[in-house]
């Protein structure tokens, strides 16, 4: 009897995880599901024991399995944890990721579970704002706003009900790390907010979660309950959102969370001072809550903030998805280029042809072209390109897609996801769609009742595509200025960014 | 339509509870595949909330059905990452697939993005698909 290790997050399921580990136990060998590395390519990922630890194996099916238990198969990949993939990144808040059983309150504790908030309950609250403000931890739910200003912010508002609410409302195409950290590393999350709620003196936590990740909701839940004894007085519930992508915006997650529609709310007054329920309220992306534990262990703050360049600091949790080869999650310090991420570590595309474009930060993010591939993975450089790191998912497209159709379909996603408060977003991404399609048709002509020699108010000819071009610029200043939220306020990045780099798309 | 002995139950389940109605409606959804005009109605009732106000979040989200659709679901995911993987060029076909017997819907990312086309049925998802895979995938829904 072997001992073998499987993940079973939902992506390696998706591929077959199962049914493979359901193959290796009739075999009568003990099965282990672990989280996973996050090299999403080599999934199901099969680990062995052998005499010199765990040799890996992968993307495994239930067929390979004689070769691989008599170590002849071509898919062994060698030890994981020296695999260039997982021994070039810099885990801090993936820590654990493949290494322990998601559910294993012995394992998180063996891997150093609990140290942050029992060392963050000897300290103070204080003490530990401190630390976090020392860590230079930024939100990294996609604004990068300083944690520990908006704990102090809660920390001082009068005493009484307060609350930490967790954004895991991940709704950006390209991003998953909230999902592998939830179903790979439950109690990091739960820990977190224990942590936060110590800063700020809040007891009840929330974690909002989006409906469309069954696996994560199952296992927060079942993680909910088994460290209740150990996170009280602070007591944390999961709340599953209802398909409704704008609720990833903290006001609108607050109203949902409430029990209404997720409507955006106007700031001021900020969520800190009044949030849930009108009370004084944290609300922060789970990868800013998974990296406190760290942060809060002896030394951790100094470690993190040695890390990164300028004003982003510590590590970012990447993710490599669309058309790469080697995707996955890859954490790493702050300061990386594209260029690395894109061909060394993903290892280019994954259909082999010429990449195109990489849009990085989710469907608000802009379209950035391989000659931008220098800039450093850092909040102020990619600002001052037009772009944004957002919650660092990395989209990669390759030469056979068509940014006119992309730019398209960000208006589209505006239109159908708006909460509607807002007449720049609820209007103007329907225009847009519009405009785009005109401008791809090669402009506008009179037509209909604009043709009647009655109408002397139409002018006498149509809008060129230039005309159309120049409609659709200013379209999307004002969704750019006058939106109340990120989801009207950046959806012209995409569109901009492709109608920038790639003008040909949209002329044809 | 929705029992009324069973709607009483699901809304007694959540008393007590700071902002309950997203976990009723979520309940109710589940228990009977739609929150229609009765439920809407009983909630309304027992929250003391207006039925315009209950109406008003159940049409909010997408997840929250008027009426209940009898036939298998197939979420596709068609996002971003789903199309740089070439989700787009199988739809066609999917489409044929399914017919009227499948209910083919889109869905703003299940978060596989690295190993797309991916498609959720009830609670299981799959990765990696392609066109024939995704058609048996329909067929067996």
């Amino acid at each position: 009897m072997t001992t073998i290790r499987i993940s079973d997050d939902a992506l390696a399921r998706a591929c077959g995880a199962d049914d493979l580990a359901a193959a290796f136990a009739r075999l009568g060998h003990e099965v282990q599901r672990t989280s996973s590395w996050g090299m999403h390519w080599l999934e199901p990922l099969v680990e062995i024991e052998g005499p010199d630890g765990f040799i890996g194996f992968g993307p495994a099916t239930p067929d390979d399995i004689p070769a691989i238990l008599d170590g002849t198969s071509p898919k062994a990949i060698g030890h994981v944890a020296m695999h260039p993939f997982i021994a070039s990144q810099q885990r801090l808040t993936f820590a654990r990721a493949g290494k322990s059983r998601p559910l294993s309150l012995e394992d998180y504790e063996a891997h150093g579970g609990w140290e942050g908030l029992r060392r963050a309950r000897r300290i103070g609250p204080e003490q530990i704002v401190a630390e976090v403000l020392h860590s230079g931890l930024r939100g990294r739910g996609g604004a990068g706003f300083p944690a520990a200003i908006k704990w102090k912010t809660v920390a001082a508002a009068p005493t009484g009900q307060k609350y930490i609410v967790c954004n895991a409302d991940e709704g950006d195409s390209g991003t998953f790390a909230d999902r592998m950290m939830i179903e790979g590393d439950p109690f990091a999350l739960i820990e977190g907010m224990a942590i936060a709620g110590e800063a700020v003196g809040a007891t009840k936590g929330y974690v909002y979660l989006r409906s469309e990740y069954p696996d994560a909701i199952d296992k927060l839940s079942k993680a909910v309950r088994l460290c209740a004894h150990i996170v009280a007085p602070f007591e944390c519930e999961v709340r599953v959102g209802a398909g409704a992508y704008v609720c990833g915006e903290e006001t609108s997650l607050l109203n949902s969370l409430e029990g209404k529609r997720g409507e955006v709310r106007a700031k001021p007054p900020l969520p800190a001072l009044k949030g849930l329920f009108g009370r004084p309220t944290v609300v922060n992306n789970v990868l800013t809550l998974c990296a406190v534990p760290h942060i809060l262990t002896e030394g951790g703050a100094d470690e993190y903030q040695a890390l990164g360049i300028d004003r982003s600091k510590g590590t970012m949790p990447i993710q490599l998805a669309g058309n790469i080869r080697h995707g996955g999650l890859y954490e790493t310090a702050f300061g990386i280029t594209l260029r690395e991420l894109v061909y060394d570590i993903g290892g280019g595309t994954a259909s082999g042809r010429p990449v195109k474009a990489v849009q990085v930060g989710g469907p608000l993010g802009a379209y950035i072209h391989p000659d931008q591939f220098d800039i450093p993975f850092d909040y102020e450089a990619y600002a001052a390109a037009d772009a944004l790191i957002g919650h660092a998912g990395i989209t990669v497209f390759d030469d056979t897609a068509d940014m006119g159709a992309m730019a398209r379909f960000a208006m589209e996603f505006c239109a159908v996801e708006s909460c509607g408060k807002c007449t720049p977003c609820r209007i103007g991404s329907t225009r847009g769609v519009e405009l785009i399609d005109r401008i791809r048709a090669g402009g506008r002509v009179l037509a209909g009742i604009e043709l009647a020699p009655q109408m002397h108010n139409v002018p006498d000819k149509g809008r060129t595509q230039d005309d159309e071009i120049q409609l659709l610029e200013d379209l999307c200043e004002t969704m750019k200025f006058g939106s109340l939220c990120a989801l009207g306020g950046f959806t012209p990045y995409p569109v901009m960014s492709a109608l920038r780099h790639w003008p040909e798309d949209f002329r044809k | 339509m929705s029992s009324p002995h069973t709607l009483a139950q699901i809304i007694a389940e959540h008393e007590g509870r700071e902002g309950p109605l997203l976990p009723i409606l979520h309940d109710v959804q589940e228990e009977f595949g739609c929150v229609d005009e009765n439920a809407e109605k009983a909630i309304a009732e027992a929250l003391n909330l207006t039925r315009a106000d209950v109406h008003g979040v159940v049409s909010f989200y997408h997840d929250f059905k008027p009426q209940a659709d009898p036939r298998p679901e197939v979420q596709i995911c068609r996002a971003e990452a789903c199309k740089a993987r070439g989700v787009e060029a199988l739809i066609d076909d999917a489409e044929k697939a399914a017919g009227s017997r499948v209910k083919l819907t889109a869905v703003y990312c299940l978060g596989l993005c690295s190993a797309g086309p991916n498609a959720r049925v009830g609670n299981r998802l799959h990765a990696r698909l392609d066109g024939p895979s995704l058609a048996r995938l329909i067929e067996n829904a």
